[in-house]
């Protein structure tokens, strides 16, 4: 198992692996919104929190397809289905690589990223925990759509349009969860409503995953 | 060989579905017809002016049936779903995918017409109510669901696939529910925009509204019929066109 | 006959026209479908005993 991790990891780091193309793609989010909507700051502090969830989703959406595509390319997945590892295993490991080269990078980068947005500063620490509880989820999602577009030529459209929905309560809470945190409110409820859907969907969301990618295995 | 049913599952059978279908579906269109026009005629032109709401009320007619089939549609999907997961029926398969452009459009009737009615009472064209954000992400996960069929090039496969989306897209639709009350809870308090059933319809209300949504249900029930149909022949289609460019 | 729909005429009948607009669409569609599937299956079968 580990050792599946680390070859996961070092595919991911290498040039064309992907792993700088999330954190690119997140400052530039980060920097066109000020284009979109103004530079005024208290506007940017008062969105910041959000946007900068929205990026990390976004980002994380970015790097879905790369979770099986290669595997899948060179008959690597077929082996791996025949591997004594049961499937169950091996997506959740996919998606822990996945968090590890998208979203824990995400969440180092966010300090600086809120600076550029203006987030207040009681807002740091909500925001980075909302990121940390909820991104894990984001990463076992979006492997159940990788999943269910493997074998697709142009699935990057179609994995966007399956997972964003499944994307919506996650994004909701962790959201609700940093905005809070930002005006100094209480922020048990959303909080404990991530956490409960990242533990659901670690817990769950690979049985699925693993029969949809047997499935495509057939 | 006599006409008798042993289970319902006899129904499973391709051939025997059409057959039946073919004879029930003329009675059930035509029912739909008959309910639809008495009802919303009923309630266009029959019943009065609400005392908050105006004429704006006669769009329950539309919103609330419409509303209601949405849902519904997106559940008997996941039923079909399952029966394919556990049995391997091919109708139920074909069902759930001839069921989802339905669903898909009466959520759009109830977005549409939610959005409308919310208009003149809030001044705004579209408004992040719980209810019509709730049927907006329905609506994404009908579309979804529609995508996959299409992109997938074997049947069974994609069979397979749907109805495994189709389940976690459930307990996911059933999850984004709550957080969008959550999320929205703090705006329109009270002034919730469709009539819930706890609250009182009145009765010079609720009897057409009856109507109307029994031709909701049952124009549901015709259009799946024939459009399961439809994909059962199409399946076959498919089928001899494959064995012809084999052999 | 026409009821008297006041200030909210707008409203009521473009809710009408747009649902039965989109209900007419769903149902058209799907018989011309039926129809056309229909035929190409009778086509293809025909074709299939001919050959043998």
């Amino acid at each position: 198992m580990i050792a599946l991790l680390t070859r996961d990891l070092r595919l991911a780091m290498r040039a064309g692996g992907g792993f700088g193309l999330g954190l690119a793609f997140f400052l530039i989010v980060v920097t066109l919104v000020p284009f979109g909507v103004g530079p005024q700051s208290e506007l940017l502090a008062r969105i910041a929190a959000g946007i900068l969830w929205l990026g990390a989703l976004l980002s994380c959406l970015l790097s879905l397809d790369r979770i099986f595509a290669l595997d899948w390319e060179d008959g690597s997945l077929d082996l791996l289905a025949t591997a004594p590892l049961p499937m169950e295993a091996i997506v959740t490991i996919k998606a822990l690589a996945h968090w590890l080269t998208t979203g824990l990078p995400l969440i180092l980068a966010t300090p600086l990223f809120a600076l550029l947005l203006s987030l207040p500063e009681a807002g740091y620490k909500p925001l980075i925990l909302s990121l940390f509880l909820g991104t894990p989820a984001l990463s076992v999602i979006g492997t159940f759509g990788a999943a269910l577009t493997v074998g697709l030529k142009r699935g990057g459209l179609l994995l966007s349009l399956l997972v964003l929905p499944l994307y919506v309560p996650t994004l909701i809470f962790g959201a609700e969860m940093a905005r809070r945190g930002v005006e100094g409110l209480d922020i048990t409820t959303p909080l404990l409503m991530l956490a409960g859907i990242t533990c659901g969907t670690i817990a769950l969301l690979p049985f699925a995953s693993a029969a949809v990618l047997k499935v495509n295995l057939r | 060989m006599g006409m008798s049913v042993k289970s319902l599952w006899e129904y499973a059978n391709p051939k025997k579905f059409i057959q039946t279908t073919d004879r029930v579906l003329p009675w059930v269109s035509v029912l739909a017809v008959v309910s639809l026009v008495v009802g919303l005629i009923w309630g266009f032109f029959f019943t009065p002016d609400d005392f908050r709401q105006g004429s704006t009320v006669k769009i329950i007619y539309l919103h609330v049936p419409s509303a209601l089939m949405a849902i519904n549609a997106w559940l008997m999907m996941l039923v079909t779903s399952l029966i394919w997961i556990v049995r391997r029926h091919h109708v139920s398969a074909l069902a759930a995918r001839a069921a989802a452009p339905v669903g898909a459009v009466m959520t759009v009737i109830a977005l549409a017409t939610g959005a409308i009615w919310g208009q003149p009472m809030w001044g705004t064209w579209w408004a992040w109510d719980p209810r019509l954000t709730s049927f907006l992400i329905l609506f994404l996960f009908y579309l979804g669901y529609i995508a996959l069929w299409e992109a997938i090039e074997n049947d069974d496969t994609a069979a397979d696939l749907t109805s495994i989306l189709c389940l976690v897209g459930s307990v996911f639709a059933l999850l984004s529910r709550y957080a969008v009350n959550f999320w929205n809870q703090g705006l329109h308090q009270g002034a919730s925009l469709s009539l819930d059933k706890e609250e009182n319809v009145a009765d010079v209300f609720w009897y057409p509204l009856l109507v109307c949504i029994a031709g909701f249900v049952l124009l549901f029930i015709a259009l799946v019929f024939l459009r399961t149909q439809t994909e059962i022949r199409a399946r076959r289609t498919r089928a001899l066109l494959a064995r012809e460019r084999m052999g | 006959m026409m009821p008297d729909l006041g200030k909210y005429a707008d409203a009521v009948l473009s809710s009408y026209a747009v649902s039965i607009v989109l209900l007419a669409a769903i149902v058209w569609l799907s018989i011309w479908r039926a129809r056309k599937v229909k035929k190409q299956l009778k086509e293809i079968e025909t074709k299939e005993k001919s050959n043998g």
